[in-house]
């Protein structure tokens, strides 16, 4: 294992320490760069008292709890600026959907307060929003399933000698079902309005195997890291609980294609099918690590010690192959701790765990 | 046959069988791990034919009719690929 971060004197702060049913990738990505040999201050950013990475034996050594996203820059900011005031910040990974976009548009605040990123232009974001998705890459070669784009069931209706039935509903943001007639796709769609507002995106299902690759985009158009894998467990939320290392030239074609045309910089997890007419077909990109990012440190690429690297803006060798064949399962344990620990961060909102780490 | 794709099979002794390419895994007998393994080293189907025959005692005709089954379904799993159609 390469001790990318060993000796590195400065402090991280990655959020999203939610584990579970719905893992979220701040745990994930903690390990790996603590495998990395970084044995600095980890700072955890959570928005809930009840993180359960917070609880976590070694993990990270502060915690503070942060606004949501939605209440903007200023509040977010004042919140980073109070934390600055307790304990310094190098290097920041946001590993939620929803904050990427706050850290973004905070770029020059963060670095002016000292504090490094690696993350995509607000352009790159937006270009792989779901709804732009079919739009940008299809006139660039990357193929998508057949997508509409709807704001009403008036709409859905239009699409009657369009569609075959099954589909597919997703919601602007988050959550996808599967409709078998109009009435189910009826009672999706209002089901997605109601969580995520409009539009809604209807998808043509390609059949074929799917698979996930993590990646970061060094900007250019370049790729410094990738990690295709198949899911071998999938929960019925959808979500990959196991998965196992691919090693497939066509796919790895696709993803330098993807990465090409969007000039992505930062993590990233594309989504994608190849289809029973030997098409690979683009179904989503995640715009950070996904939950199953060990399994890229376990295949011979730790993704996440090199984006510290990068935001710091120091050079790293080219990583090696992944060794396909690498295996993940999630695996779900009870953590116990005491309730003081959930006290004193539902009160004060932060939490100091491991007082030994300098500031 | 074209056998480039099952040449990059990762086969177990325990009858594993792993497709890096797909992600796939399956699991073979003695029989299908020993043909598998003669196929990766580029045997031939008829003196794949004589070494069944020779290995596991059975007649000639029934290795040939065994190993056209296996082969086609190889070629359903897109494990090795027919040339002009034939597996042979």
């Amino acid at each position: 294992m390469e001790a990318y971060l060993k000796g590195l004197d400065i402090t991280i702060a990655v959020s999203g320490l939610k584990t579970g049913d719905n893992p979220q990738p701040g745990v994930p990505v903690i390990r790996s760069i603590r495998n990395a040999g970084f044995t600095g201050k980890i700072i955890g950013l959570v928005y809930d008292a009840m993180e359960s990475g917070i609880y976590c034996h070694d993990l990270v050594d502060e915690v503070y709890q942060m606004p949501y996203p939605s209440t903007g820059v200023d509040s977010f900011m004042a919140r980073l600026d109070y934390i600055l005031s307790n304990s310094k910040i190098d290097v920041i990974i946001p590993t939620l959907d929803s904050e990427v976009m706050l850290y973004i548009r905070m770029e020059d605040e963060l670095r002016s307060r000292g504090i490094h990123t690696f993350l995509p232009t607000e352009d790159q974001f937006l270009l792989r929003d779901k709804i732009k998705l079919s739009q940008y890459f299809p006139p660039r070669g990357v193929d998508i399933p057949q997508t509409f784009v709807v704001q009403d069931i008036a709409q859905i209706m239009e699409l009657k000698d369009r569609i075959d039935f099954p589909i597919i509903i997703k919601g602007k943001l988050y959550e996808a079902y599967k409709a078998h007639n109009f009435d189910e796709a009826f009672k999706f769609f209002y089901e997605l309005e109601s969580k995520w507002g409009l539009p809604i995106i209807i998808q043509r299902i390609v059949v074929g195997d799917e698979f996930n690759i993590v990646l970061i985009g060094d900007g250019k158009g370049g790729i410094c890291g990738m990690v295709p894998q198949r899911k071998l467990v999938i929960t019925d939320k959808g979500k990959g609980f196991g998965g196992v290392v691919v090693s497939n030239p066509g796919l790895d074609a696709f993803a330098v294609k993807v990465i090409s045309e969007l000039k992505w910089q930062g993590p990233c997890e594309l989504e994608l099918i190849k289809g029973i007419d030997g098409k690979y077909y683009l179904l989503e990109i995640n715009p950070r690590f996904p939950a199953w990012v060990r399994l890229a440190e376990g295949a011979g690429q730790n993704l996440p010690a090199i984006t510290v690297l990068l935001a710091l803006g120091k050079d790293f060798d080219p990583l090696p192959a992944y060794r396909a064949g690498t295996l993940f399962i999630r695996h779900a344990e009870d953590i116990v701790s005491d309730v003081s620990i959930l006290g004193e961060i539902s009160v004060k909102g932060e939490l100091v765990i491991n007082k030994e780490v300098k500031k | 046959m074209d056998t480039k794709k099952l040449k990059n099979l990762a086969i177990s002794e325990n009858g594993f069988v792993f497709d890096p390419e797909t992600g796939y895994s399956y699991h073979v007998n003695q029989t299908g791990l020993f043909v598998l393994k003669q196929l990766q080293v580029g045997m031939a189907k008829n003196a794949l034919i004589d070494a069944i025959v020779e290995e596991f005692e059975v007649t000639h005709d029934h290795a040939q009719s065994d190993l056209d089954h296996y082969l086609s379904m190889l070629n359903s799993m897109s494990i090795l690929e027919a040339i002009d159609g034939s597996i042979s």
